[in-house]
């Protein structure tokens, strides 16, 4: 979505670059969420050796894919089975091709309803499609109830990590936030401020005529939607609304319930290093006769969005994603820059894959240049998608429709056909030779971007080709 | 044995001491070292910006240098990365010739079985992994097998040693700000070691850190592994 994206993307950067408080969060968060990851994978690979998990981290990851790949390849069978299990529960499911879609069919079930208050639980695919905004739009109050939802609803701000939405506040800045809502100063206090956010939060929890959830899998043989979550929020908007509703990509449903172990042994692991998150909560269908407890409506909402026109594609893999962030807790450039500077709702790499596959190439080519192609995403992938692989597959898509500047068309023509000469490779490089020493130190753009920071070196006086033959007589 | 050496463009032009020291280091463990003059670069700068039909010109162009050598040795991670992993794939009939391709520490530790080159220095020294080095080629142990064989060398790690110290090719020129921001981390962390000494297997990422270092004035020497090797070789002769 554009609104995000009015500055332009290096002024993103700049600003990502310049805010110091931002920084060290990112770092501290990165750091610490890393060794917490290597510290529970060891862990599990120790287990695995004495047959007290399912596997190891390979293992696993192996099977993981197995579990998706199976999945797409027969996507409508187990979408199918999916929608009969939740049915068969007492459920309804929708099909929606985009974010308008989404919001009619909310709207319709809330108008129905009579619905004014809708309490969410954190879930990337309802800010993929911005439907608080649409929500909002059409006269309903939406409360987030994830602390960190909570406090970027409030400044109006997306995510800037998959897991840890505000990420890119520190304490004294989140008690400016919830000063906002509290009419009054607030410490700089964590308990006093998640004391105070929880008072609110239970509020909202009691008196919400919908729930609106994602769903982390949906398992189709029993028709079970499973979320996790570490605050508990997710329990109480499922359970205390007369109305749920879960929303989620298609590409979530997994076959069956062993399936969702292979998952949930990988996700929290990946995710926060955690074995099992705090909550894994498993919704199936609505109350039976007999159970008191839980919504007497449920809904799930299969989102496309652009997924179909991944299916089939080279980019495929990419829908093997279990959002757990570890690609952009080990990036070396969402260090540096943090989750807004991709101006879109998913950051990091697999942001920088996802974004212009689901939005097209045109207003994100920036994002597959992200990246030094350190492929340190790709090695921490759980799922083992090979996401700098995908980032060189767009940038040759980004070429390919000519989203590059003439003048880079330009010099890349004119260097692959010199440099396929070794007679013109060999003067170029003395013509630099002698441009270096004619040019005192100057150098025209780009690489003044590189002189900006670092010197730049002198072409030798000899070559290793013009030492060549010296070096072979004296064999 | 014979062994071609590909250069790569990078070290041809800027720093020809490596592959003198190269070709020295393989004559003395007794292996032949020609140089095919028909190669000129890899490209992979135009494969990583998305420009495969000029990365497939100068693919063609390696190819028709190196299609006759039985081993190709080279003193990069990065650029051996590049043709062992994507030549396949760019260049579908380069795939025989590309896995003959051997990274330089690689070469002399798994395929000459050589540990000791019978090298000493004294000095501090720290190592840093190429990114594609090390993910690409799974390449970690080798590099720091020569370097523990060298006599009177302290071998430090770096902090965090396994970020990337923010090059990436054409990443450091189109994206200015944040490879500054990644190379300044890198040196940051380099100097937190107190080594005299910074060593690697590719001089792409000693450009750019070595870049900064000269740039911040730091009294940290920057060299290429094979460079360290030969001067601790030759000093002893």
């Amino acid at each position: 979505m554009s609104e995000l994206s009015k500055a332009s993307f290096h002024q993103r950067v700049e600003s990502g670059l310049a805010n110091e408080t931002l920084r060290a969060a990112l770092v501290k968060a990165q750091d610490t969420l890393g060794s917490k990851r290597i510290a529970a994978f060891e862990e599990m690979d120790a287990l695995a050796a004495e047959g007290l998990t399912l596997g190891t981290r390979d293992q696993l990851k192996e099977h993981g894919r197995q579990i998706r790949q199976h999945c797409i390849d027969y996507m409508d069978a187990y979408i199918k089975q999916a929608a009969d299990s939740i049915r068969a529960r007492g459920g309804q499911v929708h099909y929606a091709a985009n974010s308008l879609d989404v919001g009619t069919i909310v709207k319709q079930i809330a108008n129905r309803r009579g619905a004014r208050l809708i309490a969410k639980s954190k879930s990337m695919a309802t800010e993929e499609i911005h439907l608080n905004a649409v929500l909002q739009a059409a006269g309903m109050n939406v409360v987030e109830t994830d602390l960190g939802e909570y406090i970027i609803q409030i400044d109006g701000e997306t995510p800037s990590h998959l897991i840890a939405p505000a990420l890119h506040k520190n304490k004294r800045q989140v008690a400016e936030t919830l000063s906002k809502v509290a009419g009054e100063d607030l410490p700089a206090d964590t308990q006093i401020l998640t004391r105070f956010a929880r008072g609110k939060l239970r509020e909202v929890f009691l008196s919400a005529d919908i729930g609106i959830s994602g769903a982390n899998f949906i398992i189709a043989e029993t028709g079970t939607v499973l979320l996790v979550t570490n605050e508990g929020n997710a329990g109480m908007i499922t359970s205390q609304p007369k109305v749920h509703i879960a929303i989620a990509g298609f590409e979530k449903v997994i076959p069956t319930i062993e399936d969702a172990g292979v998952l949930i042994s990988l996700l929290p692991r990946a995710a926060t290093g955690q074995k099992l998150s705090v909550y894994t909560t498993m919704i199936t269908g609505v109350p039976g006769s007999g159970e008191h407890d839980g919504p007497e409506e449920f809904h799930l909402i299969l989102l496309d969005n652009g997924r179909t026109n991944i299916v089939g594609s080279e980019f495929e893999e990419s829908l093997y994603c279990i959002r757990c962030a570890a690609c952009l807790n080990v990036c070396p450039v969402y260090r540096n820059i943090g989750g807004h500077a991709y101006g879109s709702v998913y950051s990091g790499p697999i942001g920088a894959v996802l974004t212009p596959l689901l939005n097209g190439i045109g207003e994100w080519k920036e994002l597959p240049y992200a990246s030094s192609l350190c492929a340190a995403c790709t090695e921490v992938c759980p799922m083992g998608i090979h996401l700098h692989d995908h980032l060189l597959r767009l940038r040759k898509r980004v070429v390919e429709q000519r989203e590059t500047s003439v003048a880079e068309r330009l010099i890349m023509r004119l260097w692959g056909w010199a440099w396929s000469s070794p007679r013109l490779y060999l003067w170029s490089g003395r013509l630099t030779r002698l441009a270096q020493r004619l040019g005192r130190g100057w150098y025209p753009p780009p690489i003044s971007n590189w002189t900006r920071s670092r010197e730049f070196p002198k072409v030798a006086a000899k070559t290793f080709r013009e030492r060549w033959e010296e070096l072979n007589a004296n064999q | 044995m014979k062994v071609s050496l590909f250069i790569t463009c990078l070290t041809d032009l800027f720093y020809p001491n490596t592959g003198e020291a190269v070709v020295g280091l393989l004559r003395r463990h007794g292996v032949r070292v020609e140089f095919p003059p028909g190669q000129t670069c890899c490209g992979q700068p135009a494969f990583n910006g998305g420009f495969h039909h000029e990365a497939r010109q100068m693919a063609s162009q390696w190819l028709t240098a190196f299609s006759g050598s039985e081993y190709i040795v080279t003193p990069s991670g990065s650029c051996a990365a590049m043709v062992r992993n994507y030549y396949p794939e760019l260049l579908p009939e380069a795939k025989a010739v590309s896995e003959r391709t051997y990274e330089f520490s690689q070469f002399m530790v798994d395929v000459l079985g050589v540990e000791d080159v019978g090298a000493r220095f004294p000095a501090r020294v720290a190592y840093h992994h190429s990114c594609h080095m090390m993910r690409e080629l799974n390449l970690r142990r080798q590099p720091l097998t020569l370097l523990q064989h060298v006599r009177d060398l302290e071998l430090v790690e770096v902090p965090r040693q396994e970020l990337c110290c923010g090059f990436g090719g054409s990443f450091s020129v189109k994206m200015p700000e944040i490879s500054e921001a990644m190379v300044c981390d890198k040196v940051a962390a380099v100097a937190s070691t107190g080594a005299d000494v910074l060593v690697s297997s590719d001089n792409s990422c000693l450009m750019n850190i070595g870049g900064r270092i000269s740039r911040e004035q730091r009294p940290i020497r920057v060299m290429h592994l094979a460079d360290l090797l030969w001067e601790g070789v030759q000093s002893r002769v």
